[in-house]
């Protein structure tokens, strides 16, 4: 393990004795009612006369993956940006652990995490000081363990001060993950979070965050164009096209319902033909 | 707001900074560059005018004082250009950690780098070139108040500018300083100057500190009240660059400009 600095550790512990007497409000401190981790209510986002998002609303459960899917420009990633509250909603509420996240961004934020194919972690650090500085930011309790425990679960230990730019997209792809789960978050955003691994680490990844999910508390918003990991990892799919949720259910009794074979067959129905499918 | 939260943006600076020499080097080789230059053209003048006046303390001090007031600025914004660079927003901005506590952040990391740069300053001017601060007295801690406040307050404002228009723009705020020294009367009093550009120079704060600097070299007293006045106007300067900053975050996250920021649409 590497030495860390006589300047380092000072700093830490300056951190730590400010924050064990100021006292540092988490949500956690707070429990909300155990209501749905997440609750999205009419969102819909415009960018002049284009709709992107459409009024959608729907809820992920404690517990619970839900599959976010749909064609390229369904709304996905528009949709998890507001929930990461990096773009404001043009109508619409979001609640995360029954915080207004408009209203508490901070205190919403601090219970979510994420990790997307689209935002890897800087490449100028290595993976522990990219866990360290995301671990002060989220306000992580115990830090220093909770690093060593992440590194060994996802078999980072080796890349420890490797800078992560110069991992293998796979390796860079866990160290994303193992900073969304810095903070135990009660609410988890993947968008596309096994895009880059090869079969064997995808279906590792996929059952860990299957156990961490049975096991904790919190629910998981997933989005994946790999409609097998879906079948196979979510409790609930929302087929996105157009800005608007088109179906709702479970991806094992789905494709039957609506006359498909499979997963990946009612995705390209949906993709080609949305009318056709097009409810409410 | 959370010191931890705070706390992580200079910790990332620090661990940028030891193992990066390309961003240790400028802390120190400009100013250090600028001390030396001037300080050989202020022996200069001393050795060619008749006149006894020593331009050391009027004219290096005022290198020195500037050039510290641009390394507060570049402190901020170098800060701020990190994650630019490392396209980092997503990361930074999806989290809890708030504007106020990121700009707090921004501004501990240059008090740290710009420390580093004043000290090669003064060390440089005192044993090179024989610079007293015992010149300037008891106002040489206003003077270097006021010019942090503003190289804070330019360096939010500039850091705002490159989340508005895009990474490019970056080009916009490194000549900050240098545009605003000529309306600042660094090296000569706002009177040398025409009458639209003294109104300009009243505006900007480190325009006192400069006034105060040359009184006292003349043997005669700085302006306390007008260095509050500066003070007072430099903190003025920060709110509105606060301000600004967050008035651009909050359109950014509207816009949609953080999401897709390298994408360097401006709408």
């Amino acid at each position: 393990m590497r030495q860390q600095t006589f300047a380092a550790r000072w700093f830490a512990y300056v951190v730590t004795l400010y924050n064990h007497v100021v006292g540092n409000r988490s949500p956690d401190a707070n429990p909300a009612a155990r209501g749905a981790v997440l609750s999205v209510e009419k969102l819909s986002k415009s960018y002049g006369q284009i709709v992107a998002v459409d009024g959608i609303s729907f809820e992920v459960d404690h517990n619970e993956i839900v599959g976010l899917l749909g064609p390229n420009g369904a709304g996905k990633t528009t949709t998890i940006n507001m929930i990461l509250g990096v773009l404001e909603p043009t109508t619409g509420t979001i609640t995360i652990e029954g915080v207004n996240l408009a209203a508490q961004r901070s205190r919403a934020l601090a219970c979510t995490n994420f990790a997307a194919v689209y935002a890897p972690l800087p490449g100028n650090l290595t993976v522990y000081q990219n866990l360290r500085i995301f671990g002060m930011i989220y306000g992580v309790k115990n830090l220093q363990q909770r690093i060593e425990d992440l590194l060994k679960q996802f078999d980072l230990e080796r890349f420890r001060d490797t800078k992560c730019g110069v991992l293998s997209s796979g390796e860079q792809t866990r160290a994303s993950l193992a900073k969304a789960m810095l903070n135990d978050p009660q609410l988890l955003l993947l968008d596309e979070p096994t895009a880059s691994l090869d079969p064997a680490t995808a279906r590792e990844i996929r059952m860990r965050i299957r156990d961490c999910t049975i096991q904790g508390t919190g629910g998981v918003l997933w989005t994946s164009h790999n409609m097998y990991e879906v079948a196979e990892v979510c409790d609930r799919v929302l087929f996105l096209s157009r800005g608007k949720i088109l179906l709702e259910g479970d991806p094992k009794t789905l494709p039957r319902e609506h006359g498909k074979e499979t997963l990946e067959e009612l995705f390209i129905t949906i993709a080609r033909e949305p009318l056709t499918l097009e409810v409410g | 707001m959370l010191l931890s939260r705070t706390a992580a943006i200079p910790l990332r600076h620090f661990y940028l900074m030891r193992g990066s020499f390309a961003r240790v080097l400028p802390l120190f080789i400009w100013v250090a560059i600028d001390i030396v230059l001037w300080g050989f053209i202020t022996k200069y003048l001393n050795n060619v005018t008749a006149t006894g006046f020593n331009f050391v303390p009027s004219l290096l001090g005022a290198v020195l004082f500037w050039d510290f007031c641009s390394r507060v600025m570049h402190g901020v914004t170098t800060a701020f250009l990190e994650d630019v660079w490392s396209r980092n927003f997503l990361n930074i901005f999806a989290t809890p950690l708030s504007i106020y506590e990121y700009v707090a952040g921004l501004v501990i990391s240059s008090i740290v780098t710009s420390t580093l740069g004043l000290v090669v300053m003064v060390v440089l001017a005192t044993t090179v070139f024989g610079l007293s601060f015992f010149t300037y007295g008891v106002m040489l801690a206003p003077f270097l108040l006021v010019l942090f406040l503003f190289g804070i307050a330019c360096g939010i404002f500039g850091s705002a500018i490159v989340l508005r228009l895009g990474p490019a723009s970056e080009w916009f705020i490194w000549p900050i300083p240098a545009m605003l020294s000529p309306f600042a009367g660094v090296f000569y009093p706002l009177s040398t100057l025409p009458r639209w550009m003294q109104w300009i120079g009243h505006a900007l704060p480190p325009s006192y500190v400069f006034e105060g600097m040359r009184a006292i070299v003349a043997g005669r007293p700085a302006s306390p009240v007008m260095l509050l006045f500066g003070a007072v106007l430099a903190l003025i300067y920060i709110l509105l660059a606060c301000w600004f900053f967050t008035y651009v975050y909050r359109y950014a996250v509207r816009t949609g400009l953080i999401a897709r920021y390298s994408a360097e649409t401006v709408s």
